[in-house]
């Protein structure tokens, strides 16, 4: 019997996997695609919170700052990208008590360096605000990180210390059995001491499995617009806008890729699986984007895509044993949900550790060496290392200088990828101006290889059908 | 390995290899082509229909065989070249030389320098997402080009059922190509009311195959969240904006892109090029040199051609001049500016010394739109070079007028191209 089953592989299963390895357990991912990172942790703005949004005493306040205290170290740890790049709300009201709100907010929730400034100064740092922002909260430990990279950096350093993943593996029911549960899937049960429910917007499904409370998640979709690298960038810091009567309002922000990202819209949907983008949605990207920032290169839009935020009924994450003993749910994991994802792994283990009592391993290993970034490295280390290996010398996609090398290294390692978009999550590989119209067809034939299929039946993501048994 | 060169020529397919053959022939003997592909010919290679060559050769061939013509020029004059060789930056050192850093398994990352350099890199393809097509994005979207690099290199079955956005030359020919590939190619949809591809080509790939082009048409929506499903096409109205209630489904499992060619000129920018936005490519004088000193420009880098019989003549020109450039020193002289005016869009060259004229003077321009039976004038002040009557002209074919030297002489003002447009 495995100790504990990790129901869904986005960033909180996987940093939840990432702690729970550090003890005597034997852990289990499971999830329905053939990837990590293929649901809600894939498609959002991409923010390492600060933490001055969630209510005092909340677990979203809580776990916020601690996930963005984590965040930084991690990052070394463990090789993602990850910028502390501060954070602007700003408000366009001569009545800017609403920044007031924002800080004291904060302030009770722990979160440091917060202060407001006069819209001229926010101004004198970021150029391109436009005139009507009248003041702003500025927010020193905002950071942005690649959540790709993260989550698979996570899922790694897991399987690292023993966690096993079952990807393409759909969960059809769960049983409740003598100490514990039998978790049913396409592939086969697997029996658990416990059961973790990360399931995104899947969450109230997998829940409803085993507990007679209710749990309803509404997905709520979000669309973006990126755009192309900039050698100037528009702005430097991450750009909010303060909730008006006219809603939520979207965000500016630069990427750890040096792109501009603008976004998300908030409307709530029925379908969890509608990652469609419209038309009305993307202009309204567009027009409150440019409330904020004026000269948005909206002509320079490389892609557009849509998100789906889990959203629980209390406006809380809803992390908690449930009515069935041994079952845990991680639901309702909205926005800071990225942020605070290793904290929610460090909570999650907590919780669980009261039901079944765990050690610490003595061999844990908190390090992960990640995929080399050709294009970060310095002329003598690139040479170093095309000596090395001839393969960091043939260049694959022009547009993010990705290597041969750093794509078979994405292929052949742990957990690796086996469709393009996992290529292009640990790489880069396909990110840039051309949309992987180079690329594609080069990283086709690596991965063909691999599997041993042949070229066209190479996936831009989903799961294999020889996959689905 | 040797580092310095007088002329390196970034690229190796048809302008490159132009560029190289140009340069030779005009007694440079230090030349050095770079190319990222791991052979000569670049985009050619996956041009396998016919119809190449036609005003070089007099015959009618396809890309690879146009372009080995060019490669075997290059071995037989014993031009250097070298592949899977990846140039990441250029830059003019205080010298006057250029430092020209690369990438290649061979020489690892090594900067060579040069007192030339001709870029023709070429070009890409406009991407899904920068059309701001709204929808899902599920596999089975390509561009044209890359399909086409699938099908025509890797042997790969890219589709059955087909549609195809955009009437650019790549996505005609590609409509062809998949239709005897055995797919169906249920429609072409253009935004525009004019193809942007050749006339040949519509009759030759779409025409005789019964494919339907639908003119002023676009997709308004993309289904299937991870394969293509379906894509939903509607009629635009002279504003180019979908008329709602005119959308119609066409189920598929493929749909490629032909919006437009997009000059890589993110080497040039970093150099310092100044690019014009109208064209995407590097303004350049009548020599195609920059605003940098030594640094050349050539091939669809510069401007998106139709035709590689052009970009040939083109880039040869370009690398004459380069090498004139080695011997001598930038041209001095009285510079004028070429201006358009009605119904043109752009002209290359930007700039024309008129101290120091060759025999004869390329102008190529395309024109904003379909003109019957307008004028195209060339003129300088009140002085007209210039004045031709054409039957019709089309924004989809690149125009070359070519004036002698005495016809620019003594010009002064400004050279203005324009269309005048018969009096209804």
């Amino acid at each position: 019997m495995t100790d504990v089953v990790i129901i869904g592989a986005g960033a909180v299963g996987c940093a939840t996997a990432m702690e729970l390895s550090k003890y005597k357990l034997s852990v289990c991912v499971i999830d329905k695609e053939s990837d990590v990172c293929e649901g809600t942790t894939k498609a959002n703005s991409a923010i390492a919170h600060a933490g001055f949004d969630a209510e005092p005493g909340t677990l979203k306040a809580r776990l916020n700052v601690r996930g963005s205290e984590m965040m930084e170290e991690l990052a070394r740890k463990l090789q993602f990208a990850y910028i502390r790049n501060e954070a602007m709300v700003l408000c366009f009201d001569e009545d800017t008590s609403g920044l007031n709100v924002l800080k004291e907010r904060g302030e009770k929730n722990g979160v440091k360096g917060l202060s407001i400034i006069s819209g001229d100064e926010a101004r004198a740092i970021e150029p391109n605000l436009t005139d009507e922002v009248q003041a702003a909260l500025l927010a020193k430990t905002s950071a942005i990180v690649c959540p790709f990279e993260m989550t698979i950096a996570f899922a790694e350093n897991a399987f690292a210390n023993g966690a096993e993943f079952r990807l393409s593996t759909e969960v059809t029911g769960i049983e409740k059995v003598d100490n514990g549960f039998k978790v049913k899937t396409n592939k086969g049960d697997i029996e658990a001491k416990a059961v973790i429910n990360a399931a995104g917007v899947y969450a109230d499904k997998i829940h409803s499995m085993v507990s007679s409370t209710p749990l309803k998640i509404t997905p709520r979709k979000g669309e973006y617009m990126l755009m192309d690298k900039e050698t100037v960038p528009t702005v430097s810091r991450t750009i909010f806008q303060l909730p008006t009567k006219m809603g939520k309002g979207i965000l500016v922000t630069p990427t750890v890729h040096g792109n501009l990202l603008a976004g998300p819209t908030a409307v709530d949907i029925d379908d969890k699986e509608n990652t469609a983008t419209t038309s009305e949605g993307l202009n309204e990207v567009r027009a409150k984007g440019s409330l904020s920032v004026k000269n948005v290169p909206w002509g320079k839009v490389i892609t557009s895509f849509t998100g789906l935020r889990a959203v629980g009924e209390s406006g809380d994450f809803i992390i908690e044993e449930s009515d069935a003993e041994g079952f845990f749910d991680a639901a309702g994991i909205e926005s800071p949900g990225l942020t605070s994802a290793p904290a929610i792994g460090e909570y999650l283990a907590e919780l669980v550790s009261k039901r079944i009592p765990f050690e610490k391993k003595a061999d844990y290993i908190d390090t992960r060496q990640g995929v080399i970034h050709f294009a970060q490295l310095t002329d003598e280390q690139r040479d170093e290392l095309i000596k090395k290996d001839p393969a960091y010398g043939r260049i694959v996609c022009r547009c993010c200088t990705v290597t041969e090398g750093e794509i078979l290294d994405a292929i052949n390692r742990p957990l690796g990828a086996t469709t393009l978009d996992g290529v292009k999550r640990r790489t880069g590989a396909g990110m840039g101006r051309c949309q992987a119209g180079f690329c594609s067809p080069t990283s086709m034939v690596l991965i063909a290889k691999k599997l041993g299929i042949k070229t066209e039946d190479v996936l831009k993501n989903g799961v294999y059908e020889s996959e689905v048994r | 390995m040797k580092s310095d060169y007088n002329i390196i020529i970034i690229g190796g397919g048809p302008a490159g290899m132009a560029a190289a053959i140009g340069a030779k022939e005009a007694g440079e003997d230090d030349i050095l082509i770079l190319e990222r592909d791991s052979v000569l010919g670049g985009i050619l290679n996956q041009c396998i229909h016919n119809g190449f060559g036609l005003h070089t050769f007099n015959e009618e061939l396809t890309g690879p065989e146009y372009a080995e013509r060019f490669a075997d020029k290059v071995r037989e004059l014993g031009i250097p070249f070298e592949l899977e060789t990846m140039v990441l930056d250029v830059t003019p050192m205080s010298d006057g030389r250029k430092a020209v850093s690369l990438i290649s398994a061979q020489r690892g990352a090594v900067t060579l320098t040069a007192k030339a350099v001709i870029l023709a890199m070429g070009c890409r393809e406009r991407p899904r997402g920068a059309l701001n097509i709204p929808g899902f994005r599920p596999q089975g979207v390509y561009t044209a080009g890359t399909a086409q690099k699938l099908v025509n290199l890797e042997g790969a079955q890219v589709g059955k059922e087909v549609v195809i956005l955009g009437s650019g030359d790549i996505g005609l020919i590609m409509a062809r190509r998949m239709t005897l590939e055995g797919a169906h190619v249920a429609a072409v949809a253009e935004l525009m009311p004019y193809s942007s591809g050749l006339k040949r080509n519509i009759v030759q790939c779409l025409d005789d195959y019964g494919i339907p082009l639908l003119l002023s048409h676009t997709v308004v929506d993309i289904k299937g969240k991870e394969k293509l499903e379906g894509v939903y096409i509607a009629e635009v109205d002279e504003n180019r904006k979908p008329i709602a209630g005119s959308e119609v489904y066409y189920p598929c499992d493929t749909l490629l892109l032909s919006c437009g060619l997009l000059p890589e000129n993110e080497l040039s920018s970093g150099a310092g090029v100044e690019i014009d936005p109208r064209t995407n490519g590097a303004f350049v004088n009548d020599r195609l040199e920059t605003n940098i000193e030594g640094v050349f420009s050539c091939g669809n880098v510069l401007h998106v051609h139709d035709l590689v019989d052009f970009v040939s003549e083109e880039s040869k020109r370009a690398g004459a001049n380069a090498a004139l450039y080695v011997k001598e020193g930038r041209k001095g002289g009285r510079e004028v500016n070429v201006t358009v005016g009605n119904g043109v869009r752009y002209s290359v060259p930007s700039k024309i010394n008129t101290d120091a004229l060759p025999e004869l003077t390329h102008i190529r321009f395309r024109v904003t739109g379909v003109y019957k039976d307008a004028s195209i004038i060339i003129k300088s002040g009140e002085r007209e070079i210039l004045r031709r009557k054409s039957r019709i002209l089309v924004p989809s074919e690149m125009l070359d007028i070519i004036l002698k030297r005495d016809k620019l002489a003594d010009v002064t003002d400004d050279i203005n191209v324009y269309l005048e447009e018969v009096q209804s």
